[in-house]
């Protein structure tokens, strides 16, 4: 064999192995085993399974635009990397997803790759969504169909350079995508199965309370460890740290309750969660939502962060005297002189893990905006607080959610008011 | 059904609304402790419990805040106040404290605090008076009282009823409210940016209207006495110079 010929043999084994890396890391075709029964009829009960299921994976809140038909998309997401605009997923024919067979509907949910094989942007939780059933998914793609198609046709995404560019996603599936279906554990009750199915996949939990990295994807590793929301300045508090919503020590009734009606006798969903709950947990049966309570309680706890230390903890005494009054004259009407409040209308505050967590952001956010627990089936009335950004200045602010981080055995720390005005600078959201 | 939903991304794209004032209403501490701005209820299974998240901008009965914006909302008609609340939950009226309070509440219970606000009768207090341009303020009662036909603009009592306290089931009193929040509604009207139910009435006059003009019934306004009865007038008992979306009776 002559050099020449070697050299090409080479190039051609590696163009050959190129080749084959690039078709393995773009599932453009559909693998045989993927196919749906071709036999399963579409029942209304399918159907209404469907609509169960496509509630639990909250497609709406992102697939509806404020002002849309429901799931005709539009609705701008702002990212870091530039807005995304979600897509119609309404069955019309030229502009929503009325071609899609079962199988690419499949493949969407569990490889995140569309009808015509480009790679989705990871905005659409399919990382989490890898996790559904064959047989759910396809229940979901007949709830879909049977609604109302909508001729709107989608917005392009408005991504600044190089994010605009969908070959790198490659690299991002490459470190944060497990493609498989939820594999039960046998050591585990079929309950505990249930609710890691369910916080897994559909409920796509993952995406705001495991921490996104500059990358934009959230490392197993650190699952459920909680995280700053981007764009949206909440804090999605770790799931697995006593210090944060940690929920070794709840009862699973007050973590069911969180979830499915809003409110619990130890502590109150706001914010992003607010939205969760409305748009999608108030419609689980009781069942689900006591199965992902269950599982949610036996995540193993990590000591990842250390109590913060004595001297962490040390506040000013004119400043915890500011607090102590701001309080007695502002808050105790509600929370009670020693921060018990009036569970589950008014949350506790003493022993709330939500107000001692390392990050401040979410208490200095109520102090100045308020808020209201959604409105859900088990609770049609819900309480609200007010805002008192127009009442309190930056110190004011700053102390009393410092007051209560640090009274009744509390163990947080102090916040500054320049923490206080960085927050109140943004708009209630 | 096609149901509007609210959402963060909703106030971040458009709302031309500033956050929240940042001028204290209070000098002090002592002075807030005795203020009507802050919680305090009697009975914790009741309406008035569940609507603490009101009082610190509207009072606790709904009086309004010394603060010069947030408005006076009791004795209003329950239908415009419930009208607003679903506009502010669906974000087709935007305000951003607004919009994110009532983002998650089903229409019963919108319906139930517009009710609980509309029962309020708190008493008017009589305004501080004002030193007003003479010009100004003769403008003011011509447009108040008796309209300006030439530019086509009804006299405020015609809809919002001879004391001003407003016409049931959805026009709102006008007595009671600040002037900066008067002029700020009409400039979000004349600028589209606040709409109501069509056909927008409030749309076509406050497009007549000139700045001069709005200026001179809102000073006008804020000096009005506080009338004996605050009750809004019955609905339609008058023939209205405009038709107006928002007294259309619903089911």
């Amino acid at each position: 064999m002559t050099l020449g010929l070697r050299i090409a043999l080479v190039v051609v084994v590696l163009v050959v192995i190129a080749l084959g890396a690039v078709d393995w890391m773009l599932p453009g075709r559909l693998p045989a085993r993927m196919r749906s029964d071709p036999g399963q009829a579409v029942t209304a009960r399918l159907i209404e399974r469907g609509e169960y299921l496509a509630r639990a994976g909250d497609c709406v809140a992102c697939h509806t635009a404020p002002t849309g038909s429901m799931f005709a998309g539009g609705r701008p997401m702002p990212t870091p990397f530039g807005a995304l605009y979600v897509p119609n997923i309404t069955p019309d024919d030229e502009t929503g997803i009325g071609k899609w067979s079962a199988d690419e509907f499949y493949r969407m949910m569990h490889t995140g790759v569309s009808r015509n094989g480009t790679l989705l942007y990871p905005a659409m939780p399919f990382a989490s969504y890898t996790k559904v059933t064959r047989a759910d998914s396809d229940a979901i793609y007949a709830y879909l169909m049977s609604v109302a198609p909508v001729r709107q046709r989608n917005h392009p995404h408005e991504l600044a350079f190089p994010f605009d560019n969908r070959d790198l996603l490659l690299g991002w599936r490459t470190l944060y995508l497990k493609v498989g279906e939820y594999e039960p554990d046998a050591t585990q009750s079929a309950e505990w199965n249930r609710g890691a199915y369910l916080v897994q996949g559909l409920g796509h939990c993952a995406m705001c309370h495991t921490a996104i990295n500059a990358l934009g994807g959230s490392s197993e590793s650190k699952a459920f460890e909680g995280g700053m929301i981007p764009n949206q300045n909440w804090y999605a508090p770790s799931l697995t740290s006593n210090r944060e919503a940690g929920l070794g020590d709840w009862d699973v009734k007050d973590i069911a309750d969180l979830l499915q009606v809003g409110a619990s006798h130890r502590a109150t969903t706001y914010g992003p969660m607010a939205e969760v709950v409305h748009d999608s947990l108030q419609y689980l049966s009781d069942e689900d939502a006591r199965a992902m309570a269950v599982y949610l309680k036996a995540l193993p706890q990590r000591q990842s962060e250390p109590p913060p230390t004595s001297q962490a903890r040390l506040v000013d005494p004119t400043v915890l005297e500011t607090g102590r009054k701001v309080y007695a004259t502002a808050c105790a009407m509600c929370h009670g002189d020693e921060g018990k409040g009036h569970p589950p209308a008014f949350p506790p505050l003493a022993g709330n893990q939500s107000i001692t967590m390392a990050s401040p952001v979410n208490s200095i956010r109520m102090v100045l905006n308020g808020g209201y627990a959604p409105g859900t089936k088990k609770n049609p009335q819900p309480y609200g607080m007010p805002p008192f950004g127009q009442l309190l200045n930056d110190q004011e602010v700053a102390a009393v959610v410092t007051y209560i981080r640090v009274a009744w055995d509390n163990s947080g720390t102090p916040v500054t008011p320049a923490q206080a005005n960085d927050l109140r600078r943004l708009l209630p959201q | 059904m096609t149901r509007l939903r609210f959402s963060w991304t909703r106030i971040a794209a458009g709302s031309g609304c500033a956050a929240l004032v940042s001028t204290l209403a209070f000098a002090s501490l002592d002075e807030l402790a005795r203020s009507e701005a802050l919680p305090a209820f009697g009975d914790l299974d009741s309406i008035e419990a569940r609507t603490q998240g009101c009082v610190t901008c509207h009072g606790r009965r709904g009086e309004g805040t010394k603060s010069g914006y947030f408005p006076r909302i009791a004795g209003k008609p329950a239908g415009y106040l419930y009208n607003q609340l679903v506009a502010f939950r669906d974000g087709t009226r935007r305000y951003a404290p607004m919009n994110y309070l009532v983002g998650y509440m089903p229409d019963p219970y919108l319906r139930e605090i517009a009710e609980h606000f509309a029962m309020q009768r708190p008493p008017l207090e009589p305004q501080p008076p004002e030193q007003v341009d003479p010009v100004l303020s003769a403008r003011g009662t011509v447009l108040v009282t008796a309209g300006d036909a030439q530019t086509g603009i009804p006299a405020c009592t015609a809809c919002h009823g001879a004391r001003l306290t407003g016409m049931e089931p959805g026009t709102p009193g006008l007595v009671g409210l600040e002037p900066t929040y008067i002029v700020a509604q009409l400039t979000r009207w004349k600028v589209g940016e606040r709409h109501a139910a069509e056909p927008d009435c409030m749309q076509r006059i406050a497009t007549r209207l000139s700045d001069t003009d709005m200026k001179a019934v809102a000073a006008w306004l804020s000096r009005v006495a506080p009338p004996t009865d605050p009750t809004p007038v019955s609905s339609n008992l008058v023939r209205m110079p405009l038709a107006c979306g928002g007294q259309a009776v619903r089911p």
